[in-house]
């Protein structure tokens, strides 16, 4: 595993956003996303990324990920930094070393569970490590489902497969946005229960946009964003202490 | 309903291109070839008009020149008897026929069919009216010609040079006594024209004295039809006249009539064009419409009625189709600009003229561009009115409805079979009942596998999954099973180039195997080194089949000369050859008797001959020549069929004696050391280097009688490129679609690792996959309907035997790849540079 830098020796961090900003348009059609955030995600740990709509959590995490560009600051995945990156290169960290769970789209309906469960592998062309998948698949409760196609399973059971897709390369770090918006509340934690227990049974690393505090709360951490900016951190959430701070964001936003 | 159906189109310009292209080359097509045969037509009907201007009337003889009992033509006296009617300035007699112009390099100025030669008829004032002269003037010499000016300039012979003409018989020398212009309409289609002093042009064409034909110029004022009807009378019976403006209409009818055929032709391939045309129009109707689910339940739901709906798509379609036709018809235009220019570039000259704009070409183009976008619009038109308004409710991802093909596929079924049936049977009745059958079956199988080809395309392509798997990795299998995710997409896009390829192997398998035969048949029969003819198709001397004899290094020497035999009351088609060495230059196979026996004066007949007439060697057969003189005959020996022997042979030294003028077709030489550039020359040289005369070396002969399939084949090849450019253009569009509907899939790959080269290698695949299946069965349906339209031929041509052109169909597959990479192109692109973000985000 990547070694710590100097300045935090007590854990490792999976990824490190340092003075990121992020910034659409030009004058007056100017929109700044992400405002010069600093933030760490140390291994083996569950963040929440949380914040009213608008308040950059998506940016962040797409920034993050490598998905999108960002204006200035730096983004590091373990010992790899993101700005000096092309795409063809960006790619493959994207493949090597990140996992995704996006809110829908995340299968393809031409191939079946275990099909695209190992496609990042195959993509990569590596073989998957037999033992490590059937731990996956196990955990996930999918291995009598494996030769079914996307549309053959219900929305949670589809998600629960992308969260084994997600975990099947070990990936240094696994990004989820929105993963369970699109289910309702039983699947929503049967797959966050998932997320939870990657991290703390495999040592696997999992960001997580949100916009649900009963999500936010399966979290070893919550970071909240308002008008980009980084403006708040909870360790060990629960739901109620979630929505009391978002609560007052709500407040903040009508006084201002 | 109609603002919605304008306002669609607008809101998917992009997405209607490939439709509307798709219309606009099948109409430009098919106002391109009625514009291009309307302004030919006009510019040949004014050259014909202008030709026969200044012709009152036009006296033409049918006289049979062999035939001792009549005039040959008309006289001279016949001439005085015209130009004594009233109203009548001047009569001018003329006699025509082939003569070939030798440039300095002794080559032949123009194609062989063109080169005419005529006679300088000077009036009173010393000028012939159908000629003027820019230099010089015309022959009165005998030892003087005129020349046209184009064919004088290249040969670039000036007025007092000597030029060398060759008619039917031996080269001459002349002198350029002038250079002329003409409204003569084949030399102003690019043919050459000599004019000889009148004696000289009557004594090579008829004889000396006779005319064929007159023309009469009226003088100022009087009646062409007076005219008429005063000649008449004075005409002898062989002999017919008529206004010069009949005849120029006469003449410009039969233009018309070559001209309605060459349109029929062009016509049928933009047909084609549009029937694969119908396929693109009708799948991009189908994806707008599958797009456009929501959309629709909505006005359904808010009351809009089924029928609204279905309008409201065939107004879109008709708003294409219209735009397209537009366009379209424009690009006729420049097509049939074009066209002339092309022509003209290969030496095809046409008369100028005007470009003609009739009211037709216009009327087609909009009905065919909207009728066609309309009527493949249809079947998406009604598709969308079934389109519930709940669906509009539904918060899901609409999935597209996968209907159960199989009533499709037991339609598709019973009609190939029907088809399939009715080819078989075709092919086993032969002939032209059978192609008939032949032709009914290929449409109902083309149909039939149409309708079949969604249930064709699973395990077509799952058998070369392997394939894309292997090299291309995880992009090859993604696009093996891209291509078969909507069957009747996948089927509709591969139609298209499966109906073009249909017709191109079709074409290609027969065109081969017909070819094949008769190059074996060519080099199976003729032994012969060197075959001589005339240039222009017709007959040659008696001297150069006498230069030939006397040629050094010449082994044998046989013309095939037509003889004129009847027997009772039949006519028997007989050649006249040289006894001994006809046996050396052709092939006979003799079944019985002896061939030396024709120096005997017997003659030898082919097996089928001899069987239906019983006669066998021994036999005396009383026989009556040309010139009814009668003489028994007998049979020599029988010989087993050949294209190239006539059902009875015959020493010339028999029939000679009793033809005016023998009619030599062609004359065979075999040459001590066989072909080389050396005898060859010394055959030009006998035949004193006569640019009329062609001397044909082996490959050459091969080529004569196989070559014109091939440019047959060519032609259509270029043609059919129409019907497959329209169908690259389905697979482009198919593939933009599904580049569309797929959006966030390929975001969420490029998301977890594909890279942009493998996503575009996907979409490229897919493509590939798509284009060789049509093209895979388009092969196969074709090579069928070639081999069953050659069983139908096979009785007529000996030693048939199907040839699969596998190198050809070998660049047609690799064609359709190319097709694929090709139509990828632009579709990969956008696949490759589809922003993930917006891709991955939920609707």
């Amino acid at each position: 595993m990547t070694t710590a830098p100097l300045a935090d020796r007590t854990t490792t961090v999976a990824a490190r956003a340092t003075e990121l900003s992020k910034i659409y348009g030009q004058g007056e059609t100017r929109v700044v996303a992400l405002d010069r955030v600093s933030v760490d995600f140390r291994q083996a740990e569950f963040t929440a990324i949380m914040g009213p709509s608008g308040s950059g959590k998506s940016t962040l995490m797409h920034c993050v990920a490598g998905l999108d560009t960002f204006s200035s600051g730096s983004v590091r995945i373990g010992d790899t930094e993101l700005g000096a990156l092309k795409d063809k290169q960006l790619t493959r960290l994207r493949r090597d070393k990140i996992g995704f769970i996006f809110q829908a789209f995340n299968l393809l309906p031409t191939l079946n569970a275990l099909e695209n469960i190992t496609l990042p592998m195959d993509i990569a062309g590596r073989k998957p490590d037999k033992e490590w998948l059937d731990t996956v698949i196990r955990m996930v409760g999918l291995s009598d489902r494996l030769s079914h196609r996307p549309a053959q399973l219900s929305g949670g059971q589809q998600q629960r497969v992308a969260v084994a897709r997600a975990l099947a390369s070990r990936p240094d770090i696994v990004f989820g946005d929105e993963p369970t918006g699109n289910l309702d509340s039983r699947s929503g934690a049967e797959v966050l229960g998932f997320l939870r227990n990657s991290v703390r049974e495999l040592g696997q690393t999992v960001v997580m946009v949100t916009h649900d505090p009963v999500a936010a709360a399966y979290a070893d951490r919550v970071v909240f964003l308002a008008d980009g900016r980084i403006v708040d951190e909870l360790h060990g959430p629960t739901a109620d202490s979630v929505l009391d701070r978002m609560k007052r964001f709500d407040a903040k936003g009508r006084t201002s | 309903m109609f603002r919605t159906a304008l306002r669609n189109v607008f809101a998917h310009k992009a997405r209607l291109l490939m439709t509307v292209l798709a219309v606009m080359l099948g109409v430009a097509f098919v106002s391109g070839t009625l514009v291009f045969a309307d302004t030919l037509s006009n510019a040949f009907r004014n050259q014909s008009a202008k030709s026969y201007d200044d012709v009152a009337v036009a006296v033409t003889s049918y006289a049979d020149p062999d035939n001792p009992e009549e005039a040959p033509g008309l006289s001279g006296k016949d001439l005085d008897r015209i130009s004594a009617v009233d109203g009548v300035a001047g009569v001018y007699g003329r006699v025509e026929g082939f003569a070939g112009v030798a440039d300095p390099d002794g080559k032949l100025i123009g194609v062989g069919w063109s080169n005419k030669g005529s006679n300088f008829a000077p009036g009173e004032n010393g000028k012939d009216p159908a000629y003027t002269f820019t230099e010089g003037s015309g022959p009165v010499q005998d030892g003087q010609i005129a020349l046209d000016e184009e064919s004088a300039a290249k040969g670039e012979y000036a007025v007092g040079d000597r030029v060398r003409v060759a008619t039917n018989g031996p080269v001459k020398e002349y002198t350029l006594s002038g250079v002329f212009t003409t409204e003569d309409g084949a030399v102003n289609a690019g043919g050459s024209l000599v004019l000889f002093n009148t004696a000289v042009a009557q004594k090579q064409y008829l004889e000396q004295g006779y005319f064929e034909d007159v023309t009469v110029v009226a003088a100022p004022g009087a009646d062409d039809a007076e005219i008429l009807a005063a000649v008449e009378p004075l005409l002898p019976d062989t002999a017919e006249a008529q206004t010069g403006k009949a005849l120029a209409d006469e003449q410009a009818d039969q233009i018309e009539q070559g001209m309605g055929n060459l349109k029929q032709v062009l016509l049928g391939f933009a047909g084609i064009a549009l029937f694969v045309g119908v396929f693109l129009i009708s799948n991009t109707f189908t994806m707008l419409v599958a797009q456009r689910t929501k959309e629709v339940a909505l006005m359904r739901a808010v009351g809009a009625s089924r029928r609204q709906i279905t309008r409201s798509v065939l107004a879109e379609a008709a708003v294409v189709g219209l735009v397209a036709s537009a366009v379209g018809f424009l690009l006729g235009i420049g097509l049939a600009v074009g066209l002339r220019s092309g022509m003209a570039a290969f030496d095809m000259k046409m008369p100028d003229g005007p470009l003609v704009l009739s009211a037709t070409p216009v009327i087609s183009a909009f009905a065919v561009g909207v009728l066609i976008t309309v009527f493949a619009a249809w079947l998406p038109g009604r598709r969308a009115a079934k389109i519930p308004p709940v669906a509009a409710m539904n918060s899901v991802h609409a999935v597209a409805t996968t209907k159960s093909l199989v009533l499709r596929n037991s339609i598709g079924g019973a009609v190939t079979a029907l088809g399939a049936a009715g080819i078989v049977a075709g092919a086993s009745t032969g002939g032209d009942d059978g192609r008939m059958y032949i032709g009914a079956g290929a449409f109902l199988a083309l149909i039939g596998v149409i309708i079949l080809i969604p249930l064709l395309s699973r395990p077509v392509i799952a058998l070369v999954r392997p394939l894309l798997v292997g090299p291309f990795g995880v992009a090859g299998k993604l696009a093996g099973q891209n291509a078969v995710r909507n069957p009747r997409r996948t089927g509709a896009t591969a139609s298209a180039l499966a109906i073009g390829l249909t017709l191109v192997t079709g074409l290609s398998v027969l065109g081969v195997t017909v070819g094949t035969a008769i190059d074996k048949m060519t080099t199976d029969n003729i032994k012969a080194d060197y075959m001589v003819s005339m240039a222009n198709g017709g007959d040659l001397d008696r001297s150069a089949l006498t230069a030939l004899e006397k040629a050094e290094g010449v082994s044998a020497v046989s013309p095939q000369q037509d003889a004129y035999l009847q027997t009772g009351d039949d006519y028997v088609s007989a050649s006249a050859v040289t006894p001994g060495d006809i046996q050396e230059v052709l092939n006979v196979d003799v079944v019985s008797g002896d061939v030396d026996s024709l120096a005997e004066g017997q003659i030898a007949v082919a097996e089928t001959t001899a069987e239906s007439k019983g006669w066998k060697p021994g036999d005396n057969i009383p026989f009556t020549f040309a010139d009814e003189k009668k003489a028994t005959l007998t049979v020599g020996a029988v010989y087993k069929d050949s294209e190239f022997l006539s059902p009875v042979l015959v020493d010339t030294a028999v029939v000679s004696e009793h033809e005016a003028k023998p009619y030599i077709r062609q004359i065979f030489v075999k040459v001590d050391g066989g072909q080389s550039a050396a005898n060859e020359k010394v055959l030009i040289d006998a035949l004193g280097d006569n640019p009329a005369i062609t001397v044909m070396d082996r490959q050459d002969i091969r080529d004569e009688f196989g070559g014109a399939i091939n440019t047959l084949l060519n032609v259509m090849y270029g043609l059919l490129a129409m019907a497959l450019i329209i169908a690259v253009l389905g697979v482009v569009n198919t593939l933009a679609m599904s580049v569309f509907e797929r959006q966030q899939e390929i975001g969420m790959l490029r998301a977890i690792g594909l890279d942009r080269r493998r996503v575009k290698r996907m979409v490229r695949l897919e493509a590939v996959v798509i284009s060789v299946f049509g093209a895979v069965v388009g092969i196969g349906l074709g090579t069928f309907l070639g081999w069953a339209i050659g069983e139908t031929v096979a009785e007529e041509i000996p030693g048939y035997a199907l040839v699969l052109p596998w190198d050809r169909i070998g660049i047609f597959v690799v064609l359709a790849g190319l097709v694929g990479v090709l139509a990828a192109l632009w579709p990969a692109r956008n696949a490759a540079r589809l922003n993930m973000l917006n891709a991955i985000k939920a609707e």
